[in-house]
């Protein structure tokens, strides 16, 4: 119940190839999330599945059958949309009613399901209203309660959480993926935010200029790369990546570092360089470093607080297994 | 959100209005062509044979064409010159604050709701008749000799008729453009130094042109096929017989059906000529 | 930035807007004032404006004389016929329009607002025959058809510009939710366009009561409007004005005070959009 694959999908808008040949396959119960920068196609990528928009060639199937030309209503899948999408002239009962009503599903069970997913939400007290009345979080839940209710083999999120302030945004993310583990239902869920990619995912396709760059787990993501992209794409702060002569001391055309994988010394180093901004968090210490003769800033975090200041001359050592190694086309040396 | 199904329904569901106004354009637009190119008279032989061009040719050398043109040239032209000036002037009166702008509006606007009929039969007996009408009081009142409207100035009351018809339109729509306005750019100008005068020649003035392009468009293309206006009144005799009256007469009245549709045609076209104007402007704010 | 604005100003102000407007309106003001007076006064000389003895008679005389209840009830029909007749034409259409554009969409909207700079008089005699030969002339239902198509650009027109500024979103929900195309137009699209569709019957009811030359041409005595009813009166009968204004002010009156809601639409309608 909720397999879907993908079989060299590509998708065109007029002469505009948007998504070359693509294969895909997102297992059932899985939380797949599609992450790359704005217009990479990721949204086009979840609306194609959708059946929002139709596949230009190949096909797709859910479950083993295909439903490359099946009408988006009758694909069993749920949407949560960036804006929420309510009905605004439907109270919080009737717009998570709504798929009910289109299935015909008999009152009573429609309460059953209403009210269920009402109290898990915490939206008991508000079904009388409209959706003009609620906060951004409420109408959040509102849409992913309409969701629910209809029982679809996959649930498809498009960048729900944006629209969010920082705050809810994190708890939103905690409600989802806990969701995600009660259901067990499969999810696709897409996102430009890699923190929200690395935090929920079971799987992370990371997409650019509608090619798949990699798919793996969050971990596999982060420990190897398979590419220049991937590697600067996904980490916090930013992978530290350069080529040049110490590129090829570890016989390669381009090495990246994590930040995290760098230790400071005052007194002797690998590399060494002038401080230019240290932000301090109290957990962590994120010292820019400037004058390196490597790039044009080297991003080092330290763990817990670290007395460095601005002009301070700091001394770099990395990690020597935790180098990443890329060929001239940046893609990963094993 | 395209996908087949959506484009399928969407050309289904445009089908019936598209086929609608086809066939409303299409059908009597031939018919009127093929009348244009026979001598025809319903009454007095019916389809008497193709005649070519003799009908267009006809229809623009006979003694009734040119003053029809003159006419509508004078009606068209007045009701314009008259809308147009005094409605820039009250949508800049309207815009002032004042007490009641609410009910002001509702009293500029209300002339436009009249159904044309009752316009033309008011103006025409309760002001511009020459022994009861109001306006012969006015005049007598000032020791003036009452004007007979209808017969002696028929053109200047036609177009005074249907002026106080239209006027509210275009107040309407200079009122909206003025409102759209940016304020801070008047204030910029008064930092500036220009006097009033000055600041609605430079700024006033061009923000306006566009809506007065509009109202100008729209208005030609309404005014040029007024009617009831001079059926009521004058039924076209003393110098009021329109273009649009005059086909009106060729096929309705007298019967000749294919003198009339040949003027029907010239219709079409110079309508057609103005619309392709006001079409440019609609579409560049349709993106 | 609202300006500070002096008291003087705002008399002055004021008082010349007052003025105006009380003299564009007044020739309506006039013919109210008629129908409530007695043959006489309504030409008597020097004119009586507000102290005369207000009466009911030219109501009552026109009412019983002239079967206005069908003129009345024929305006009604085919001004209501027409308009809701044209509504669910134009809501598909404007529909597809707004929601599926496609690369001829402006072309066919501008196309369709062409079709009503279509000089009426140009097709008067094809109309007039085929109307004779299917039985249509002196009918509400011929008329109710050629209004509707003559205003069926306006109103699409119009329910595309207000369908446009609903998100499309909301019925891509719809259709993720299970919503077939009818459940979607009728349940959620209809629903929310409400403001706007009720301004686009508003004015186009307006405009259909208020036509006048299908209606006079195509038109004799069964199925004529209140537009003929008023025209009837341009023969001898036009010279009893307080007849003349009550008969008037019958017609005009309902139309008016829909007319005064209707006057934020009337730009959009009428303008197609260009002057917002």
């Amino acid at each position: 119940m909720g397999q879907i694959t993908l079989e060299k999908v590509t998708k065109k808008f007029g002469d505009v190839e948007v998504i070359p040949p693509l294969d895909l396959t997102i297992e059932d119960g899985e939380f797949t999330v599609f992450v790359g920068p704005s217009g990479c196609g990721k949204s086009t990528l979840l609306r194609l599945i959708a059946g929002l928009e139709d596949v230009t060639s190949g096909k797709m199937m859910i479950d083993g059958q295909d439903a490359t030309d099946v009408a988006p209503a009758k694909r069993g899948l749920a949407m949560v949309f960036q804006s929420y999408a309510l009905y605004p002239h439907m109270t919080v009962r009737k717009n998570i009613a709504f798929p009910l009503r289109m299935a015909r599903i008999d009152q009573a069970e429609q309460k059953r399901r209403i009210d269920q997913a009402a109290a898990a939400l915490n939206l008991t007290d508000y079904l009388d209203r409209r959706p003009g009345q609620l906060s951004g979080g409420q109408r959040q839940r509102v849409a992913i309660g309409r969701a629910i209710v209809r029982e679809p083999s996959a649930f498809l999120f498009d960048e729900p959480l944006s629209n969010l302030d920082a705050a809810l945004r994190v708890g939103m993310r905690l409600e989802i993926s806990e969701m995600h583990k009660r259901l067990a239902t499969t999810m696709v869920y897409v996102t430009h935010d890699q923190v929200e990619a690395m935090t929920m995912a079971d799987k992370i396709v990371v997409l650019r200029a509608g090619y798949i760059e990699q798919v793996g787990s969050p971990l596999e993501l982060y420990h190897t790369p398979r590419n220049l992209f991937v590697a600067g794409f996904i980490g916090s702060p930013k992978m530290n990546i350069f080529s040049g002569p110490e590129a090829q001391k570890h016989s390669a055309e381009t090495v990246g570092i994590r930040p995290e994988h760098i230790d400071v010394s005052r007194t002797e180093g690998t590399w060494t360089g002038r401080v230019g901004v240290a932000e301090h968090l109290g957990s962590d210490t994120f010292i820019h470093v400037h004058d390196t003769g490597l790039t044009d800033m080297m991003t080092v975090r330290i763990s817990g607080d670290i007395e460095v200041s601005h002009g301070d001359i700091i001394h770099l050592n990395p990690r020597q297994d935790q180098f990443h190694r890329f060929d001239a086309q940046g893609l990963r040396i094993a | 959100m395209a996908t087949q199904h959506s484009r399928s329904a969407a050309r289904l569901m445009m089908a019936p209005a598209v086929i609608l106004l086809l066939g409303w354009m299409l059908v009597p637009l031939t018919m009127t062509l093929f009348f244009s190119f026979k001598k025809y008279l319903p009454l007095r032989g019916g389809d008497l044979g193709w005649v070519g061009f003799d009908n267009y040719i006809r229809f623009v050398t006979s003694s009734a064409f040119w003053p029809s043109v003159l006419a509508t040239l004078i009606i068209v032209g007045g009701v314009l010159l008259i809308t147009v000036c005094f409605g820039v002037l009250l949508a800049i009166l309207l815009d002032q604050p004042m007490w009641g702008q609410g009910i002001v509006r509702i009293l500029v606007i209300a002339p436009f709701f009249v159904m044309p009929t009752v316009t033309a039969l008011v103006w025409k007996n309760m002001f511009m008749d020459p022994v009861n009408g109001l306006l012969a009081h006015l005049w007598k009142a000032f020791g003036l000799t009452p004007v007979e409207w209808l017969s002696q100035a028929s053109l200047v009351s036609i177009v005074i008729i249907v002026s106080w018809q239209w006027l509210p339109f275009a107040t309407l729509i200079l009122l909206t453009a003025i409102q759209s306005l940016d304020s801070e750019q008047m204030e910029a100008a008064e930092m500036d130094g220009a006097p009033p005068l000055a600041r609605f020649g430079f700024i006033t003035l061009p923000h306006l042109s566009r809506a007065i392009t509009i109202v100008v468009l729209i208005q030609t293309i309404f005014l040029l096929s007024i009617f009831a206006e001079i059926f009521v009144t004058t039924q076209g005799s003393f110098g009021t017989r329109t273009l649009t009256y005059l086909i009106y007469q060729r096929v309705l009245e007298s019967q000749n059906v294919g003198l009339g549709s040949a003027g029907g045609i010239y219709a079409v076209i110079l309508a057609n000529i103005i619309a392709l104007f006001l079409m440019r402007i609609v579409g560049k704010n349709l993106d | 930035m609202a300006r500070a604005v002096t008291t003087q100003r705002k008399i002055i102000n004021t008082a010349a807007a007052w003025a105006v407007g009380l003299l564009i309106f007044f020739p309506i003001l006039w013919t109210v004032l008629t129908s409530f007076k007695t043959e006489a006064t309504a030409i008597a000389d020097p004119p009586v404006f507000l102290f005369f003895d207000w009466t009911f008679e030219n109501y009552k005389v026109v009412t019983e004389r002239s079967d206005y209840a069908r003129f009345l009830w024929n305006s009604i029909f085919i001004a209501g016929g027409s308009t809701l007749l044209g509504i669910l034409v134009a809501v598909p259409a404007a529909w597809s329009m707004a929601f599926v554009p496609s690369r001829r969409t402006k072309d066919i909207l501008l196309w369709m607002l062409s079709t009503k700079m279509l000089p009426a008089v140009g097709v008067l005699y094809p109309i007039y025959l085929l109307f004779i030969k299917m039985g249509l002339l002196d009918s509400r239902l011929g008329l109710t058809l050629v209004l509707m198509l003559i205003n069926l650009p306006i109103i699409i027109w119009m329910l595309y510009t207000y369908f446009r500024e609903i998100p499309g979103e909301i019925l891509e929900a719809a259709r993720m939710d299970g919503a077939t195309l009818r459940s979607e137009i009728l349940f959620v699209l209809i629903p929310l366009a409400v403001p706007g569709i009720a301004s686009t019957l508003l004015l186009n009811f307006i405009l259909a009561w208020n036509e006048a030359f299908w209606t006079l041409n195509l038109t004799a005595a069964k199925a004529a409007p209140l537009t003929a009813f008023i025209a009837s009166y341009s023969s001898p009968e036009g010279l009893f004005y307080a007849k003349l204004s009550a008969a008037s002010t019958m017609a005009i009156a309902p139309i008016l005070i829909l007319g005064w809601f209707s006057q934020k639409q009337l730009v959009r309608g009428l303008t197609f959009g260009a002057v917002k």
